[in-house]
């Protein structure tokens, strides 16, 4: 495979039928960090913050309302009191829904009521989703530098949320565009600062509903007989093992605990409910970062043998920047970053040689990706990488040309194909090896996709001659002979689309 | 995973509307309807419309000639593929002719440039930027012509400065066998990716496009033609896209498989339109024909004249037309093909002429600029 190939299709986003074949190789990909935007135009469009935390705020605070007139009736009382206020439409806080007819008709059942805005809250959460995803599809599509885009992808992946709950599906978008995009050619240490403080990440991992037991309002709850509010260690412990150490690297489950406990306090305005969101108080707009003082573990904290005496906020940021330069993170870094550009088992000489430049730059990322760049393991001819549904996505429709999508279909083919965007249902992110990927009904699933993404471009492209854009000097003579021997252009492209230098980067 | 069945017909698919079958129609003031089937990937006239008494027939086709053991004789020379049962019926009842040894200008063997001067209507490959079906909303009583089209895309043949809009079915089929297949010779070399096709193709019996579901996906079609041609503001004019007929390996199952489909569509079609079959015209044609000695693997490569069907209520059927050429070696195009005896632009002007009732000239200089003084084939309509 040539070097130009490489450079398009193993460090980008593969090739497009107007662009211009980058001389050297290695310098178009460097000129990149220069060139890349952090909110591009479609990006901005989007909805921001405020409005996708209002509206979870309003379905909360809705729903809270409704609970607490459910209550009473529960006991055999009925409250005639509820009707009237619900009729004057009070109940409905959330923007743009409906009033009248569900409120009414919910009048008989409160608990239909409380279902009722949930699924509204879902659908509203959904309908951002679906266009945060067309916004990242365009992006990706369009963009002028597609090696730093895949680095997205793969930080954003690295620091996996899942629009699993309610109250991350809306937000998960907006995850990657606020905590990834901005600091992609930063410092390792301030993504992570970032992703941590995110409302997306902070909820996804139930960081938000954590409660230092020996806190203000956690002496409070602990003395409640039947509550089960508390510590949460769920976000410290992917901390440790997902973002930056990595898995069994010298923490203990101790380490993990007293890091929960350092971490208490960082919570979201106006996203949690119950002790937590009186422990926060009114600080902050719906969504912002908060630091609820009063739900804080107080006292310093032991982490790997390391005292944080630090007050407040301070003491987690303390751990955390500790961590964001540990070898330990460096290694896992530097390993998932090999294993992404140069092979599912990633040369050990590359893997050093990333973890070397990280430690000397203290997690300096362009750093980490100029010695990538430079190093020859990452441009052996050789296919290093079957492609990610999402990678395959996106290559096809660069290669016809696509400039546009429609949302819901990009949404729909991901996860026809088995890897719909930002939903791995796991902290851990999707898998980065062929196993995961290179299955015979994936690859059937391809094909049919391919056809009729060919069948869309109609006879408009002449797949013999797109080959060589996408692929310079290194379009197989098989697949030049199945282009040449196809019964017709659209099928010929179709061939194109799922060819072994296709299939792989 | 998800059943891979389940990718089918699923919203999210057919939001992209990737569809098929690919159908594209155009409407026109008139009772009369047209349709034209186009078999893409070069359709075997010689495995369709044999010419079993030609004395180098049995010897050159091999195993491919068993088919027409016993098949139904069409005239003295040819016998009809047994899979065609219900265009046969036709012809006894005299709605259907074929030509024989008929071809378009283009003299090369590349599917791409072939198919591009069947639907142009030129003389060569990418003269001309428009398709002839296109043009031919401009001869036909039309009044302003407005145009629909029923597809994902528009086909060349019907490209071009009349609006040609579309509509497409809603169930989405399989990746069609033809490029099955053809992605099974891509992988071969490829061990990974053979493996994992060959699993998957274990799970997936193999037909071809038109016999997909024993033939009830191409009837289904013929049905949906019917209905958008039937109604009184709908469409008069129709194309429908057929493929897998690029028979190079084992051809006598596939060809068998595909004709049985074209038959179930066209029978379709037929029994959708009812009455109004009487006003109707169904052109068979594809880009060029095959070799008439079959290969080493039980199939044919590409030659150059072939077979076209028409059909109709219309049509002065029970016939099979041709200036045979004999299929002795010294006959053959280029040693190798059936020499084309019939200009294929000829016959479509002829049809296209008589069938609206417009001036042959015309429509010859409306539909082949290229060639303008070829003179139609005559008498293709009964008086």
């Amino acid at each position: 495979m040539s070097q130009q190939s490489i450079a398009l299709n193993r460090f980008g986003l593969g090739g497009r039928p107007d662009d211009m074949l980058p001389d050297a190789p290695g310098k178009w990909l460097l000129m990149q960090f220069e060139k890349f935007e952090t909110k591009p135009a479609v990006i901005a469009a989007l909805p921001g913050r405020r409005q996708l935390a209002g509206e979870l705020a309003a379905y909360l605070a809705e729903t809270k309302q409704l609970r607490a007139e459910m209550a009473p009736r529960r006991k055999g009382i009925v409250n005639t009191a509820t009707a009237p206020m619900m009729e004057d439409g009070q109940a409905s806080m959330i923007a743009g829904r409906p009033v009248a007819p569900d409120v009414e008709k919910a009048d008989g059942n409160p608990k239909d009521a409380v279902q009722q805005a949930r699924q509204f809250a879902r659908q509203q959460g959904r309908g951002h989703y679906v266009d945060a995803v067309g916004a990242r599809s365009v992006v990706a599509l369009t963009g002028p530098a597609p090696f730093v885009e895949r680095l997205v992808h793969f930080w954003a992946n690295h620091f996996a949320v899942s629009a699993d709950k309610l109250t991350v599906i809306g937000l998960a978008g907006l995850f990657e565009f606020e905590a990834i995009r901005p600091h992609v050619l930063g410092k390792f240490g301030e993504m992570l600062a970032a992703v941590e403080r995110h409302p997306a990440m902070l909820l996804y991992l139930d960081q938000a509903q954590s409660i230092g037991p020996n806190s203000q309002i956690g002496s409070r709850v602990a003395n409640r007989p039947n509550r089960k509010l508390g510590l949460n260690e769920n976000l410290a412990r992917e901390i440790l093992e997902l973002h930056t150490l990595g898995v069994r690297t010298g923490y203990s489950q101790a380490d993990v605990t007293e890091f929960a406990r350092a971490m208490t306090g960082w919570t979201v305005a106006g996203l949690t409910s119950g002790a937590v969101a009186r422990g926060a108080g009114s600080k902050g707009e719906p969504g912002d970062f908060i630091f609820a003082e009063r739900i804080h573990e107080p006292g310093a904290r032991t982490i790997m043998g390391k005292s944080y005496a630090q007050a407040g906020e301070r003491q987690a940021q303390a751990v955390l920047s500790d961590l964001a330069v540990h070898p330990a993170t460096a290694a896992h870094i530097a390993t998932k970053l090999a294993r992404h550009f140069a092979g599912d088992v990633p040369p050990p000489a590359l893997v050093e040689r990333l973890k070397a430049a990280f430690l000397s730059s203290s997690g300096d990322l362009p750093t980490v990706y100029r010695a990538l760049i430079a190093s020859p393991e990452a441009w052996v001819e050789q296919s290093a990488k079957f492609k990610t549904p999402w990678d395959w996505s996106i290559s096809a429709m660069r290669a016809l040309g696509t400039k546009t999508v429609q949302p819901q279909a990009v949404t729909g083919l991901l996860s026809q194909l088995g890897q719909p965007i930002w939903r791995p249902g796991s902290p851990a992110g999707y898998d980065d090896i062929a196993g995961s990927w290179a299955g015979s009904d994936a690859v059937m699933r391809r094909v049919e996709a391919a056809e009729r993404f060919a069948a869309r471009s109609g006879g408009a492209i002449d797949a013999r001659a797109l080959a060589p854009k996408l692929f310079p000097a290194a379009v197989s003579q098989a697949t030049i002979q199945a282009l040449a021997r196809a019964e017709s252009p659209g099928q010929a492209l179709a061939l194109l689309l799922v060819a072994p230098e296709f299939m792989r980067r | 995973m998800i059943d891979r069945r389940s990718l089918i017909g699923t919203g999210a698919m057919s939001a992209l509307a990737l569809l098929a079958p690919r159908m594209a129609w155009a409407k026109a003031e008139t009772d009369k309807r047209f349709v034209f089937i186009i078999q893409r990937g070069a359709a075997d006239g010689l495995g369709t419309v044999a010419p079993v008494a030609d004395p180098a027939f049995a010897g050159a086709r091999g195993v491919l000639a068993a088919d027409f053991d016993g098949a139904v004789r069409l005239d003295a020379m040819f016998a009809l593929h047994p899979s065609l049962a219900t265009i046969g019926g036709f012809y006894a009842r005299d709605q259907a002719l074929f030509a024989h040894a008929i071809a378009s200008p283009y003299r090369d063997r590349s599917h791409f440039d072939g198919q591009n001067v069947l639907e142009t209507g030129g003389a060569g490959a990418y003269r001309v930027k428009d398709g002839w079906m296109n043009r031919m909303l401009g001869v036909i009583p039309s009044g302003e012509a407005k145009a629909i089209a029923v597809a994902a895309t528009v086909p060349m043949a019907l490209r071009g400065s009349r609006e040609v809009a579309s509509y497409a079915p809603s169930a989405l089929p399989d990746a069609s066998d033809d490029l099955l297949q053809r992605v099974t010779m891509l992988y071969e070399g490829d061990s990974q990716l053979h493996s994992l096709w060959s699993e998957a193709m274990s799970t997936r019996k193999l037909t071809s496009d038109l016999a997909g579901d024993n033939g009830r996906n191409a009837a289904a079609t013929g049905t949906l033609a019917a209905k958008l041609l039937a109604a009184p503001d709908g469409a008069r004019i129709a194309m429908i896209e057929t493929g897998g007929w690029d028979t190079h390996a084992q051809q006598r199952g596939r060809l068998g498989a595909q004709l049985k489909g074209l038959d179930a569509m066209i029978g379709a079609l037929q029994a959708g339109l009812g009455p109004l079959w009487a006003d109707t015209m169904v052109l068979v044609a594809t880009e060029f024909g095959r070799t008439v000695a079959i290969n080493g693997t039980g199939g044919t490569d590409h030659g150059t004249a072939s077979s076209a069907m028409l059909m109709g209520g219309g049509v002065k059927g029970g016939r099979v037309i041709a200036d045979w050429p004999g299929l002795e070696a010294s006959a053959l195009y280029e040693g190798r093909d059936l020499k084309p005896t019939m200009q294929l632009d000829a016959f479509i002007g002829g049809a296209v002429a008589s069938h609206f009732g417009v001036d042959p000239k015309r429509t010859m200089m409306t539909l082949f600029p290229n060639t303008p003084d070829t003179p139609v084939v005559q008498g293709l309509l009964r008086a």
